[in-house]
């Protein structure tokens, strides 16, 4: 659906060239609800900017629904950005209108009738559940409530795409989660392909199907959300998965001396992960009944990514030396991700 | 007061709000497109053209940095051109026009600057046109910052009425120079400032509550 060929978004001045966004390929596909993470000044804004041309690339090519918007004259690109939705962190709607006035807005800009118009407004101030807010004006709003505003809006010209610029950032967790619902809602209802740009992980943890980490206007990681969740690979990424997923151990552990080596009567500290349906399987008990070992659970966490539950705990394990190898040998052969921390005395 | 001074000061008064229904009118048809060029131009604006923008800009600053007085002289020739005469109270119609048009044009480009890109960036986000995007958006969210800045432009208008009045306009500042201070009739002085201050309360007051009304920001 959405296509970045070696975009890059350089802003030239005479304090020095600042490069955005380095050459940049990202492939989004129908119906999936992508997300890219970053810190402010990552050049997020910017990439999100570029799929509807809003920041004009300075380099390569940009693709939505198979039309290449980089070749466009202004005219036909005002044409194909009605395809692409675009909602905002201060929603930016316009004060001097109602609700109902708003979501109109992008179909008299595209000159529909009154009564098209009207036919059109009533079905979306439903969907997003202010059907008796039709005559309020923004200032008379919620911030949650501005956002659905925003949302029937961005739906109001039925686009492929919509683009939400940290659609959540300026709303308490609470509302969060219910616009977050309906944008999960509206990408299942619609099949509308979504892409979102965050800085907070519970976001992308809540929705996204797959993901992109940028740092330094460069994409550092990518895949689906539950790998780069479960499996993080560069630092600024493992930030972030522990920004809601403490998994550090406690500070008594960490400074107590931990051993790479198995000594005499030391204990071993493993960290298991688990995804979907094995966390429910009794792995742990098993274990204990099948290598006479013992064990102490340090930390243990469940938590969910997308609807799928994702576990994760922190285990001792004292025994013998071939009770603990052997224990150790069974946990690889289950479906989890194991880590050895290492022994303790 | 004579009932032959009181109807001067009807006649007076009357030619007063033609002077400056007429110069408001006519500045607010210059001042508003040229305010929108103004602003539309900018840089990172919607349609960016430094060219425009600084000969704009300049004449524009020129046209404010002239004393009212010194220009009402010095555009004599055009007021003759236009109206036939450059005494009387339509042709100080003209300099009224030429000193407010610019004022204008720079209260409608800081009530358009006050809105916020976002809101303007989310009408491009759609697909709107820069023309589009004046007409819909920048206009209808500055209207009321727009109609608080024509009530300041209207009083500074009554202001320089007066003194055009001193050189054959006519008007309430011409009565009070010509009986007021040369026949040192001091009543005449003092109804005449009186009617000057109601004047500029009520339009005061008036633009304030239109103002109100169109700013939908604090509901």
């Amino acid at each position: 659906m959405i296509d970045l060929r070696n975009v890059e978004k350089t802003y030239y001045s005479n304090a020095g060239d600042i490069h955005a966004l380095k050459k940049t390929n990202l492939h989004i596909n129908a119906g999936e609800i992508f997300g890219i993470i970053g810190l402010s000044g990552a050049g997020k804004s910017t990439l999100i900017r570029c799929i509807n041309m809003l920041e004009v690339p300075t380099g390569g090519q940009v693709f939505v629904d198979g039309q290449e918007l980089t070749a466009m004259n202004n005219q036909e690109l005002r044409k194909a950005r009605q395809n692409i939705g675009m909602i905002f962190q201060h929603f930016n709607l316009l004060a001097s209108r109602t609700v109902y006035d708003n979501i109109a807005f992008p179909l008299e800009i595209q000159g529909i009738s009154q009564s098209e118009i009207k036919k059109r407004v009533q079905p979306l101030l439903e969907l997003v559940q202010l059907q008796d807010r039709g005559d309020y004006y923004p200032s008379q709003l919620s911030g949650g409530q501005k956002q659905r505003v925003g949302i029937a809006r961005a739906l109001a010209s039925d686009p492929k795409v919509l683009l939400c610029d940290e659609a959540t950032s300026a709303l308490d967790p609470q509302t969060t989660k219910s616009i977050l619902d309906l944008l999960k809602d509206i990408n299942k209802r619609l099949n509308l392909t979504i892409v979102m740009i965050t800085h907070q992980m519970e976001v992308v943890k809540e929705v996204c199907d797959r993901v992109a980490v940028i740092e330094n206007g460069e994409i550092i990681e990518e895949g689906s959300m539950i790998d780069v969740f479960t499996d993080p690979q560069k630092p600024t990424t493992k930030d972030f998965v522990k920004s809601i997923n403490n998994i550090e151990l406690p500070a008594l552990l960490q400074s107590s001396s931990i051993s790479a080596v198995y000594t005499e009567g030391s204990k071993l500290i493993v960290r298991l992960s688990f995804i979907g349906n094995s966390a429910g399987d009794p792995i742990v008990s098993g274990m204990v009944k099948k290598f006479d070992v013992d064990i102490n659970i340090i930390y243990g966490n469940i938590d969910s990514l997308k609807d799928i539950p994702f576990g994760t705990l922190v285990i001792e394990i004292s025994g013998s030396a071939a009770g603990i190898k052997n224990a150790l040998q069974y946990l690889h052969e289950q479906q989890l991700k194991v880590e050895v921390i290492g022994y303790v005395s | 007061m004579s009932p032959e001074m009181l109807a001067l000061l009807l006649k007076s008064f009357w030619e007063t709000c033609y002077m400056v229904l007429a110069s408001t009118i006519l500045a607010t048809l210059i001042g508003v497109p040229l305010g929108v060029i103004l602003t539309v131009t900018r840089k990172n604006h919607i349609l960016p053209n430094a060219p425009v923008n600084s000969v704009l800009g300049a004449i524009v600053n020129a046209t404010r940095s002239t004393p009212f007085i010194i220009l009402m002289v010095a555009i004599i020739p055009l007021t003759r051109l236009l109206v036939g005469s450059s005494i009387g109270t339509t042709a100080s119609i003209v300099p009224l026009t030429i000193s407010a048009a610019p004022f204008i044009a720079r209260i409608i480009e800081s009530s358009l600057l006050e809105i916020d890109h976002g809101v303007i960036e989310a009408a491009q986000a759609m697909g709107a046109s820069p023309m589009q995007i004046i007409r819909k958006v920048l206009l209808p969210e500055a209207l009321h910052s727009i109609v608080l800045g024509i009530t300041l432009a209207v009083i500074a208008l009554i202001g320089y009425s007066a003194m055009a009045g001193t050189l054959g306009g006519g008007g309430l500042g011409d009565l009070a120079i010509r009986y007021g201070y040369q026949r040192f009739q001091m009543d005449v002085m003092l109804i005449t400032v009186v009617v000057l201050i109601v004047m500029v309360q009520s339009i005061q007051s008036l633009g304030d509550y239109f103002s109100k009304k169109l700013n939908k920001n604090k509901l």
